[in-house]
């Protein structure tokens, strides 16, 4: 089911005015500033269906603005994101693309700073309820409502039995895992949704194991 | 957990218990919180729902100027005049209407289920509230009882209009205000799942076709719509006028209805109003011309 939650439904609170447009941009504008887990000093972002077609009346760029900015959904400075950004000196593009999507409210934003880059594709389904479907590449289906743990890996045999290992010596139950890769032994991606959030020295295990690439953790 | 409003109602007369109830023990269990928490969490969301009524009666007005002030109007109306359609029932369109011209001034609102069709719900809610007096417990029982069949509407059919066009949006939020209704005037679940089945009934069909894009026009209205079919619908359930169709294959048709229809019709502000003559001039006035 895609509504867990009855909050989903009546909620969220958020500034006007559309929950598709709006807040769920937002809330995809933050995914992504989680993944990248910095502020980004650049991002290009691509708008398709609905999103193209009306994104500035309903206030889709300073939404999705806004949330590379950290703002939640009912912050009163998400309309003035633009100018905040600006200030910040942080680039942004805006493509209004005409390329097919399954979704009608589909972003594909592009984000870095001087270090890091990542492409995350976000989809707005509705009440302001977004899934991330998309992470530099790999397919994937994540709601954001759970604590995850996103593990870039080389695709070798004993890389999951690790990772899983791990986590159920600190007693971290998994409620959702998907394992992606690019091509058999190339890079490969494991999505981890828990139950609570993990501690720093857990990841610190995880990141000292073989074949492990990159680890971003997402809180909730 | 109910994925169905049969399996809801099912649920509730086994148990014994009221639909509102229903929903806050799933949200205790499958979220893992306490009652506490969850009450408080929609007593928040009762307590903005409040603020936006409240606010736009001081008379809000959209950067466009294309919406704002009529819930001002009604009311001033309503405080010289007796409404050919009653007074609960124009009192809801104008908390309705007022809610959504805070939205798109771009105030704070809650998303029922939508923020395009906000209004429905706490529009309802606040007009009835002058007749069947509620406790706040009522009143928060009633945003339970709402989000629980907009739970169903969500996971079997849609409620964006960029996916199924407004039968998703307001045609589902008058249809969960109808059930909350039913609920708090003493209705049975079976007449709460008649009242919400009976006004989505009468929104099927209903396309998306916002001017120039905006949750403005034509949207603030359709919110006085959804939120009268709500109140009418409530009264022929606790008179005991049924749905011939079922509820749950009313929102089965909905779901249908909104996959076929045109792209056009869904949310990209280039069909319907949004393609007549003036549609298109309000949209090159506040754009300019992009054609």
């Amino acid at each position: 089911m895609k509504f867990t939650s009855v909050f989903d439904i009546i909620g969220p609170v958020m500034v006007g005015p559309s929950s598709s447009h709006t807040a769920g941009a937002g809330r995809i504008g933050k995914a992504a500033r989680n993944f990248l887990g910095a502020e980004p000093t650049w991002a290009k972002i691509h708008l398709y269906g609905s999103f193209a077609k009306t994104y500035k009346g309903h206030g889709t760029d300073f939404a999705l603005v806004g949330g590379l900015l950290g703002f939640e959904t009912d912050d009163t400075r998400m309309s003035k994101a633009l100018e905040i950004a600006k200030d910040k000196n942080i680039d942004i593009q805006f493509i209004e693309d005409t390329a097919a999507t399954e979704h009608p409210n589909t972003a594909r934003i592009i984000v870095g700073n001087d270090k890091d880059e990542i492409e995350v594709i976000g989809i707005s389904i509705g009440g302001g309820k977004i899934e991330i479907i998309e992470l530099n590449g790999f397919s994937l289906r994540l709601s954001g409502d759970h604590p995850a743990l996103l593990i870039m890996h080389n695709d070798r045999f004993g890389a999951i039995a690790t990772v899983t290992s791990i986590l159920a010596k600190h007693k971290i139950n998994i409620g959702h895992m998907e394992v992606n890769r690019k091509d058999k032994g190339e890079e490969a991606l494991m999505v981890i949704e828990m139950d609570q959030n993990v501690d720093e020295a857990l990841l610190q295990e995880l990141r000292e194991t073989d074949h492990i690439v990159k680890i971003t953790k997402l809180e909730s | 957990m109910f994925r169905t409003v049969s399996e809801l109602i099912e649920q509730a007369n086994k148990e014994n218990i009221q639909i509102s109830e229903i929903m806050i023990r799933q949200e205790m269990e499958l979220k893992e919180r306490s009652r506490e928490s969850v009450i408080a969490e929609m007593e928040r969301n009762l307590e903005v729902m409040e603020n936006a009524i409240e606010q736009s009666l001081q008379g809000v007005r959209s950067v466009t100027g294309l919406t704002g002030g009529d819930a001002v109007l009604i009311q001033n109306y309503m405080n010289n005049h007796t409404p050919l359609s009653g007074t609960i029932l124009l009192d809801a369109v104008s908390k309705a209407m007022g809610t959504n011209e805070v939205n798109a001034a771009m105030g704070i609102i809650c998303a029922t289920p939508t923020a395009g069709s906000a209004g429905c719900v706490p529009g309802a809610l606040f007009a009835v509230k002058n007749q069947l007096h509620p406790t706040r417990e009522q009143m928060i029982n009633f945003l339970f009882t709402a989000g629980a069949f907009g739970f169903v509407v969500a996971n079997n059919a849609f409620i964006s209009g960029a996916a199924g066009g407004c039968q998703a949006e307001v045609g589902s939020a008058g249809a969960m205000a109808a059930a909350a209704i039913v609920e708090m005037a003493g209705g049975t679940p079976e007449q709460s799942a008649e009242a919400f089945a009976m006004t989505l009934k009468n929104m099927l069909g209903l396309v998306c076709d916002p001017v120039a894009g905006l949750v403005e026009v034509p949207c603030v209205k359709r919110n006085a719509g959804g939120v009268s079919l709500a109140i009418v619908s409530a009264d022929l359930a606790l008179a005991g006028v049924k749905s011939r169709i079922p509820c749950d294959e009313v929102i089965g048709a909905m779901y249908r209805i909104g996959q076929t229809m045109p792209v056009t019709l869904r949310e990209t502000g280039e069909g319907g109003l949004a393609d007549t003559p003036t549609g298109r001039f309000l949209r090159d006035k506040i754009f300019g011309n992009l054609a």
